[in-house]
């Protein structure tokens, strides 16, 4: 079964529509699928909720969504760097679900993985659990207070990796993976964009980060623009932490 | 006299151990990195997916698929590894990181954290706070001991219990500022460790809390 797309427009031909549910990997704008979002803009869906952990900058990655108001939702941990996003915000033109990156990563995770729902600590006792169901469980013999999160089931997952063969099988690029493997698991349809694509059997089956059953269609990008949000030099060889 | 933001880290830099596995949250938590004793070995942690984080690049080594959580570029060191968010926040959530060291706006006497909003001014978000105050063994909250407003005046930030949105309940071990070492305790907030020529009649004036 071919995979393999000519351009991010005809991947996401068919696939997307008006209020859907997106799952968008990235870090910030490291590990975004560029094409595949300016293909968004272009398909004119209207009424997307995303799920992204940032919201893009300005004028660039999901920003560009978000000034073509087809996004009526974000679900994502932090989303400092647009002002745009922030004015919208403001008005009351976008909701936003803020979630802590982790339960964010799981949620989707489980989702991919056919778990409804999942138990955590995380955010017991602030905003983030308000409303949801808490119950205590005994770990390592301290019985402490965990709330339950919902995993997410986003009709399509846009997802950016480094090198993909012909059967979907993806290799990412080192910080660029982030939520990436878990936004290709829970996407019903699953489309990823690669800087460039190999023949079946050249990625040897131990050096394959995520198999390529999550992955449905595959676009090449081979020049991205990959924009730096803090190009950070030294010449002092001080630590980066 | 307080002790400068690099004393501040030099000091947080003396909580860690040789084999410990440690995240830095952004400002100057991440200062702490330059004060790591050269005589242990420290793996620094990254929750966008990445542990043994080393300097800053020189332009050529300029990577922009190598971030730090702070979105900055940096660089690997021998040792590194890179993982998807879901297994960084695996490692988090599971008590597999040693000590996280983190900012906040405010903390209260019971380790009580708040760092990620102000009701219609800010709207940030909480990033991974959240999962590394509940997820992580011991928890350093290090900031200025107080807020200092644009007209002079200040805001105390450590008080009865926080007056913003929390990011965990009951969370913070310790809190290193620039006049003091103190320890969250059952009893109160207890002063450990004072910086140089500070007195305990300013730390507690500028504490919104019984010191003990």
């Amino acid at each position: 079964m071919n995979k393999i797309y000519p351009s991010a427009a005809a991947a996401l031909q068919g696939v997307i529509k008006d209020n859907q549910l997106l799952a968008v990997g990235g870090f910030g704008l490291c590990g975004i699928p560029e094409a595949l979002i300016d293909a968004v803009v272009e398909s004119g869906a209207q009424n997307l909720t995303a799920i992204s952990n940032n919201a893009g900058v300005d004028g660039f990655g999901l920003g560009k969504l978000l000034e073509t108001r087809q996004i009526k939702k974000m679900i994502s941990s932090y989303v400092g760097e647009n002002k745009e996003f922030e004015r919208q915000y403001l008005a009351g033109e976008l909701a936003l679900e803020f979630t802590p990156q982790g339960t964010l990563a799981e949620k989707l995770r489980a989702g991919g993985a056919g778990i409804p729902a999942f138990f955590t600590k995380t955010g017991v006792g602030t905003l983030v659990a308000e409303g949801k169901e808490l119950r205590e469980f005994e770990m390592d013999g301290v019985k402490e207070t965990f709330v339950m999160e919902k995993a997410l089931f986003p009709d399509v997952a846009l997802v950016k990796a480094h090198v993909a063969d012909k059967a979907g099988n993806l290799r990412f690029n080192l910080t660029a993976r982030n939520f990436n493997p878990a936004a290709a698991m829970a996407g019903k349809i699953c489309i990823v964009e690669v800087e460039k694509i190999v023949e079946t059997g050249e990625l040897a089956p131990d050096d394959i980060h995520l198999p390529g059953i999550y992955v449905h269609r595959i676009v090449l990008n081979a020049t991205p623009e990959k924009r730096i949000e803090k190009r950070t030099i030294t010449e002092t060889n001080k630590a980066g932490a | 006299m307080a002790w400068t933001q690099d004393q501040m880290a030099a000091r947080a830099a003396q909580e860690l151990q040789d084999g410990f596995y440690v995240n830095l949250g952004i400002g100057i938590p991440t200062l702490v990195a330059n004060f790591v004793p050269k005589d242990i070995e420290v793996w620094l942690q990254s929750e966008n997916g990445m542990m043994g984080i080393g300097a800053f690049p020189t332009e050529d080594q300029v990577d922009a698929d190598l971030i730090n959580a702070g979105k900055q570029t940096v660089t690997t060191i021998k040792g590194s590894s890179i993982f998807g968010s879901h297994e960084s926040f695996a490692m988090i959530r599971g008590g597999k990181i040693n000590l996280s060291i983190l900012g906040a706006m405010q903390v209260s006497e019971k380790g009580d954290l708040a760092n990620w909003m102000i009701p219609g001014k800010m709207i940030k978000g909480m990033g991974g706070a959240m999962d590394l105050v509940a997820g992580v063994k011991r928890v350093i909250v290090l900031m200025e001991h107080v807020a200092k407003k644009k007209d002079g005046t200040i805001d105390l930030k450590i008080l009865p219990s926080c007056t913003l949105p929390l990011t965990g309940l009951g969370v913070v071990d310790r809190i290193i500022t620039d006049l003091a070492v103190m320890d969250v305790t059952d009893a109160g907030l207890k002063v450990v460790e004072l910086a140089a020529g500070v007195t305990l009649e300013e730390l507690q004036s500028k504490t919104g809390v019984k010191l003990i």
